[in-house]
């Protein structure tokens, strides 16, 4: 490697122009910020000795948009789409979280129908999110051909999306106080067939790695974070979990009636790739299997809660009833009346615990809102994670971490 | 010499040369197709029925793009490279015995270039110098990730090219000869050399993938990793010629193990036919095989992950050239056994 790098400067003397480069045998490369490995922009400045990696140096900030900022400018109503575009591989939890917040500071009653058709979609979009993060893992580590088996389930998934609310990707899915419409028959009948079929084929997808001898040594120990490191760093989600602290919201701050439901907490031993990639397998079951208690025992009741400040009313009530039509001005025009408070609510998002920190100071938008994104605290355990392996490595870490850039960057 | 032989092998030189680019660009064309079977999905079904026209469209594509050279790069070096690579995979179909001789015109004529006595060395001088074509490719573009594939690709086939070679050493044991010709009528009928060797097979077979950078031993062009590997600055048919080379040195490496392992055009029952007629029909069985192992390493690439680098480098020197190693010495004293040696 010396020899060749050191015949190459004589091309081009730019190109290795640090000395160190020169020296010794050391080089620089920039992984990203447009590199297939990073999904989504991401800039990894490597030091790399042959393929080791020695040090690296991470940029973030490529796709940032400012939504907290936005959001300080916006109706409660309106910030339902930023959150669309945080992690956009499940952005009905990103949604769905943003309701309940704001359901928690002005205090609304939740009809018990709407918390279970919530942890249906939840669950749904759990489910697509582990399945890309995991066929991901699948692609670099040269799968292609399990990188399109979760895809065809996914897409019904999206399907399923389409029937409650028109959109695949970024959902705008649910209002505060409910949904905008019931589930539809079709929506039934498509849920039945996916709970139907989804196991099979997903044990298909399985089948194709967790147990494939190349994809084991590739995985195991790549990226590995002790437990201690992990909770230093608030790690939180299947990542955390991989590190074995059996940490999920769902259980120990329960919302949208998560209580009523029997799952398991799947964890991982070393915190590895392997262990994420089996944390997420796990919990796409688990998942599985909480939409089928939920659908099962899905109560009867109105699909929308008494919010009437924001729950855009019917449009026959608009013109039939004084009321109706005097909110139905206040929330067009974003003057609803909201009670001032500080206020903290967490939901457990495809990757991690997505929390919304929330002050209002009664204005019709909010004071100051922050999101927790777990990427970004993810991404600020990266460099010590791959410092010591390989390129090969690092590249794995990444996609299994499902650091999507999206919501790192918000 | 006379003019007649002349032009017979000339003739026959073109109608290789032809064959070896038409499998190249159809083995694109059925990869992608295998590869849409197997991931479910339609695959390329736009130009001509069924997208048979596909690799056609795809090289008129690759003449009409625009030819890029990287500033900073050794300008023939950097054409150099994709040549050679595909220079050294097209020269080693000279020495495969296609099928027994022919007669036409009132000449019998040989279905092989030319049968060199040393033929398997001959092929594994010319896999050799294929290596140069990626290093000087991916040295030459002066690009880091084009290094690395260069520096993956070269010591990846330098490793693996000792396993191979000593995996070799039992059929050339078993034959008596490093010609080629001679190897295949040693296993006439269904006396094929698998039967004898299947140790062997399987170090040849991982050997071959490796040397021809398919899956799951594309490391030097991993895109997850390299982007393009050794050829991340090329572009236009320079890049083509990269890609063709391969799929040429797939073609070769199937037609190897094929004549090495599978008893190359003889196929069980053929002392019933004699003539042209068998001469055809060991050209088709022959071509049968062939596609049955490029087949196979199509569904191979599809179908498991690839290694990482010390994986790699490991499975090559500490599994597979320890087992070609024993086998070779076990069947050298059987052999030695049989002769009453001792």
């Amino acid at each position: 490697m010396k020899d060749i790098i050191k015949e190459n400067t004589k091309l081009a003397p730019s190109f290795f122009d640090s000395k160190e480069s020169i020296d010794g045998d050391i080089a620089t490369i920039n992984f990203g910020p447009s590199h297939p490995a990073t999904h989504g922009i991401f800039q990894n400045v490597l030091r790399v000795d042959g393929e080791k990696i020695l040090s690296s140096e991470q940029t973030v900030g490529y796709i940032h948009r400012a939504f907290e900022k936005l959001a300080e400018r916006r109706p409660y109503n309106q910030i339902t789409p930023i959150t669309d575009r945080l992690n956009y591989c499940s952005s009905p939890i990103n949604n769905m979280g943003w309701h309940m917040t704001v359901e928690k500071l002005i205090g609304a009653e939740i009809p018990k129908r709407v918390e279970y058709m919530r942890v249906i979609i939840m669950e749904l979009a759990r489910i697509a999110d582990h399945l890309i993060c995991n066929s991901v893992v699948g692609v670099d580590t040269g799968a292609l051909t399990s990188f399109f088996y979760p895809f065809n389930q996914r897409e019904k998934i999206y399907e399923l999306y389409e029937e409650v609310c028109g959109a695949r990707l970024t959902t705008n899915i649910g209002r505060i106080g409910g949904f905008e419409r019931d589930f539809s028959p079709e929506f039934h009948a498509k849920l039945k067939t996916f709970l139907k079929t989804f196991s099979k084929e997903f044990e298909e997808f399985d089948s194709m790695l967790a147990r494939n001898r190349i994809f084991m040594d590739r995985t195991k120990g790549a990226g590995p974070i002790s437990a201690e490191r992990a909770l230093e760093y608030s790690f939180s989600g299947p990542n955390l979990r991989a590190a074995g602290v059996d940490y999920d919201i769902r259980v120990m701050k329960p919302y949208s009636s998560y209580e009523d439901f029997d799952f398991i907490i799947p964890v991982g031993v070393n915190g590895d790739t392997y262990d994420r990639f089996m944390v997420r397998q796990e919990e796409i079951r688990q998942s599985l299997h909480i939409i089928n208690q939920a659908y099962k025992n899905l109560p009867e009741g109105s699909y929308k809660g008494d919010v009437p400040d924001f729950y855009l009313p019917a449009k026959e009530d608009v013109y039939n009833n004084m009321e109706a039509l005097i909110y139905h001005f206040k929330i067009v025009m974003g003057e609803t009346e909201i009670p001032a408070g500080e206020i903290y609510h967490s939901v457990e998002g495809g990757n991690g615990e997505l929390g919304y920190y929330l002050i209002s100071d009664g204005g019709r938008t909010p004071y100051r809102l922050q999101f927790r994104r777990p990427c970004f605290i993810y991404y600020q355990a990266y460099p010590e994670m791959i410092t010591g392996s390989t390129i090969s490595d690092a590249v794995l870490t990444m996609s299994s971490m499902n650091i999507i850039a999206g919501e790192l960057d918000a | 010499m006379d003019t007649a032989l002349i032009i017979e092998k000339f003739v026959l030189v073109v109608i290789l040369f032809l064959i070896s680019l038409g499998i190249a660009a159809y083995s694109t064309y059925f990869e992608r197709k295998l590869a849409a079977w197997i991931q479910d999905r339609v695959g390329p079904d736009r130009a001509g029925p069924f997208g048979i026209l596909q690799p056609i469209a795809d090289g008129v594509k690759m003449f009409l793009k625009e030819d890029f050279t990287p500033q900073n790069s050794d300008k023939w070096l950097f054409i150099i490279g994709p040549g050679i690579a595909m220079f050294t995979a097209l020269i080693t179909s000279a020495i495969i015995p296609w099928g027994p001789d022919i007669t036409l015109f009132g000449r019998t004529m040989s279905l092989q270039v030319t049968d060199f006595n040393v033929g398997v060395l001959y092929i594994f001088g010319v896999v050799s110098i294929g290596v140069y074509g990626i290093m000087i490719g991916g040295w030459a573009s002066n690009n880091k990730y084009s290094l690395f594939g260069a520096i993956r690709a070269s010591s990846q086939m330098i490793s693996y090219e000792l396993a191979m070679g000593i995996s070799l050493i039992t059929i050339v044991l078993m034959s008596g000869s490093l010609s080629l010709t001679d190897i295949v009528n040693k296993q006439h009928g269904m006396d094929w050399n698998i039967w004898y060797q299947p140790i062997s097979f399987l170090v040849f077979f991982i050997c071959s993938l490796a040397e021809t950078n398919r899956a799951p031993f594309d490391l030097p062009e991993c895109e997850s990793e390299l982007i393009g590997g050794y050829h991340t600055e090329y572009s236009s048919m320079k890049l083509g010629l990269f890609l063709f080379s391969e799929y040429v040195a797939m073609f070769v490496s199937s037609a190897l193990m094929a004549i090495l392992f599978f008893g190359g055009y003889n196929f069980p029952g053929m002392d019933a036919f004699s003539g042209n007629l068998l001469a055809l029909l060991c050209v088709v069985a022959f071509f049968a095989k062939i596609f049955f192992f490029i087949f196979v390493i199509m569904w191979i690439r599809w179908t498991i992950p690839r290694f990482r680098f010390d994986q790699l480098m490991h499975l090559g020197w500490k599994t597979l050239i320890p087992i070609a190693i024993i086998n070779m010495l076990i069947t050298g004293l059987v052999i030695a056994f049989n002769q009453g040696w001792f």
